[in-house]
């Protein structure tokens, strides 16, 4: 099949980041209780509690000060089924969730219920927290209810309250998302031309620029149809010099991170320049692209390793001013 | 309050509510709806004033893509733009700020999403409390679930109730272009599949679609230079409800009710569009905003035929103009939600004269 013909491109693609959250005092004691098997709730003014609890009270907007522990033990008060769990939920087989009234609240907590099958769930029925092994102060500390009539299973069961701690001020919440993610017909273009080691750039039919890689354009709004190819050497317009370390990172710092405008392109690319001490990269540069071996090649902007010093005079400001 | 300026929605256009539309960027999807609005709206891509969107990274799992998406735009030299993360009737909201303030004359709105690209129930539960809900990734279906049956065992609607609300929907879907579900069915037919979240099947949640629509607005004298019949926005307000599931009555919806009051929709109404991704959220909302059974309900077929996030509210609001502009109405309501369970609701007032 030709590059113009073919498909859209499209790969699978995982992100997965810990969000660290600060917890301020009420969620703070709310995650403290549960690391010790207990659940607080708040007191607002109008004298009703609240759990999940509430930092401000809805009705004269003060702080909320006034924390009271209801019972593990509540009421069903909705209720739904699921028969496939999705990743990340409470459990891997299928449950029932829940809004669940401990006794003592006022409001509804959303939990699971592991109640075995959906004949077994109704509303008004009467539920009980099972607690995880290793509680650490976290709203998973509850793995989830069960029905109360059953016997408490061991993990639920209550056990010595563990010595006092530093209170819990922060949790971490892991998100994992994946995604098929899928290119246009012009980023498709692009990458499968990369594949076979060129670069394919396209141009605007208003206003004539070469976009690399092909999109639509910027000032025109059109879509940049018409294939150019581009060489793989250029000038060096900006750039910086990395020195922080991260996480991930491949290249022991100091290295250059450019912008490189390519010969017959109208907007630069970004890459890296290896090749010469990073000090000694300048604006209007002439770079020239080092790629790996063919073999390694694929639908990636990684074929080229990076760019490096060509040797040639610099390129005068005037030919890369309007990238500035 | 009394008013300076009248602005009116003068252009609308949506693409096809797809399954599955290709790229992730939105910006090719984007481009051709840009170009029908505009036209319809009889409006150069130079002559727009202010441009504002919704849409939300975390759909299709791409950082900034709303700035990607301002390339469909066309933004040299620069441009006047905002955006919501929520759906583009927000964005709709702040430009009808905008011109009421007369900083503007003329606004394209629009929205835009890939809800294929990821797994949309659990990506919608990043929406929750991220500290006491969202860490059990409870989904949107899930979530919805818990409302329906509130709803069923206090009395005020039953499963063949839901049943029906799909079934009128798919039959009037199927003179939309854009729908991505019609067709005649019976109550029966749909009550006999199995739960996907009891007491939710199949056909009482939306499709999950990708889309994109756009919406152009104008103000007073503009307005009637570009259309013979704008559809004026007579009143426009939105309202939300605690984050909290447990802190609210969700078989009520009191911030639907309470936007409908602000932005005046008591009178006589010919059409209502509403944002329903499931069928008993239909229903509750026709009680939270008062609709009488005189008003048609959703004659494009509504969320439940095609729902693209971040553009569906929008393209009530312009499925509801369109019924103005052509005059098959004279006074109509769009209605927009965003949040689990109808926390956050917006509600647009149509009218043909000014």
């Amino acid at each position: 099949m030709d590059i113009a013909s073919a498909p859209p491109l499209s790969a699978p693609m995982v992100i997965g980041f810990d969000y660290t959250r600060s917890l301020g005092p009420v969620l703070g004691s709310f995650m403290t209780g549960l690391r010790e098997r207990r659940v607080l709730g708040s007191r607002t003014s109008d004298g009703r509690i609240h759990v999940p609890p509430l930092e401000y009270d809805p009705v004269t907007h003060a702080p909320v000060t006034d924390l009271v522990e209801v019972l593990t033990t509540g009421t069903v008060i909705s209720w739904t089924w699921t028969h496939r769990p999705l990743e990340g939920q409470p459990l891997a087989h299928p449950f029932g969730w829940a809004l669940i009234r401990l006794d003592g609240a006022d409001t509804t907590l959303l939990h699971a219920v592991d109640a075995g099958e959906p004949g077994r769930m109704r509303t008004g029925m009467r539920v009980r927290a099972r607690w995880a092994a290793n509680p650490v102060g976290h709203i998973r500390d509850i793995e989830c209810f069960e029905p109360a009539e059953t016997s408490p299973s061991q993990a639920s069961a209550r056990v010595a309250a563990p010595a006092p701690d530093a209170p819990v001020t922060t949790i971490v919440t892991p998100i994992l998302l994946r995604y098929r993610h899928t290119a246009s017909d012009q980023e498709s273009r692009y990458l499968r031309a990369l594949a076979e080691g060129r670069l394919l750039g396209g141009r605007c039919p208003a206003c004539r620029k070469v976009y690399l890689p092909p999109r639509v354009c910027p000032a025109d709004g059109v879509p940049t149809d018409e294939e150019v190819v581009v060489t793989d050497r250029g000038t060096v317009t900006t750039f910086c010099v990395v020195n922080v370390p991260f996480a991930g990172q491949r290249l022991d710092p100091p290295y250059v991170v450019a912008q490189v405008l390519l010969d017959g392109a109208d907007i630069p690319l970004s890459h890296l320049i290896l090749g010469c001490p990073a000090g000694q990269v300048r604006m209007g540069m002439r770079v020239a692209a080092v790629w790996r071996e063919r073999a390694q090649w694929s639908h990636t902007p990684e074929n080229i390793a990076h760019f490096a010093p060509t040797g040639e005079p610099d390129a005068p400001c005037e030919s890369y001013a309007d990238q500035l | 309050m009394s008013r300076q300026r009248a602005v009116a929605v003068v252009g609308f256009a949506q693409s096809p509510c797809r399954p599955e539309a290709g790229t992730t960027s939105g910006v090719e999807t984007l481009v051709p709806v840009f170009q029908r609005a505009l036209a319809e709206a009889g409006l150069a891509r130079r002559e727009v004033d202010f441009w504002c969107s919704g849409s939300c990274d975390y759909l299709a799992g791409r950082a900034f893509s709303f700035v990607n998406a301002v390339d469909a735009i066309g933004a040299y030299p620069p441009i006047c733009e905002s955006h919501v993360e929520m759906d583009a009737a927000w964005a709709c909201y702040e430009a009808y700020v905008k011109i009421l303030a007369g900083e503007a004359d003329t606004a394209l709105v629009y929205g835009f999403g890939k809800s294929s690209a990821g797994e949309l129930p659990r990506v919608l539960a990043l929406q929750l409390d991220p500290y006491v809900t969202a860490p059990l990734w409870p989904d949107s279906v899930s979530i919805a679930a818990l409302q329906a049956r509130l709803a069923c065992e206090r009395g005020i609607l039953t499963e063949r109730d839901m049943a029906e609300v799909a079934v009128r929907s798919r039959v009037d879907a199927a003179a939309n272009p854009c729908a991505q579900v019609a067709g005649a069915t019976t109550a029966e037919t749909l009550l006999a599949a199995p739960y996907v979240a009891d007491p939710l099947r199949a056909h009482d949640c939306a499709p999950v679609s990708d889309g994109a629509a756009a919406l152009v607005l104008a103000a007073s004298d503009r307005a009637r230079e570009l259309r013979d019949r704008p559809a004026w926005i007579a009143g426009m307000a939105h309202r939300i409800d605690p984050q909290g599931l447990g802190e609210r009555d969700l078989a009520a919806v009191p911030s639907a009710r309470a936007a409908a009051e602000a932005a005046g929709v008591a009178g006589d109404l010919d059409v209502a569009e509403l944002h329903a991704p499931f069928t008993h959220q239909e229903l509750l909302l026709r009680a939270a905003l008062g609709l009488g059974d005189s008003v048609r309900i959703n004659p494009s077929g509504g969320a439940l035929c095609g729902n693209p996030m971040f553009s569906a509210g929008l393209a009530r609001i312009g499925a509801a103009a369109e019924q103005v502009m052509s005059g098959r109405a004279g006074r109509a309501v769009g209605h927009a939600t965003s949040g689990p369970a109808l926390q956050q609701n917006l509600v647009c007032v149509l009218e043909a004269e000014q």
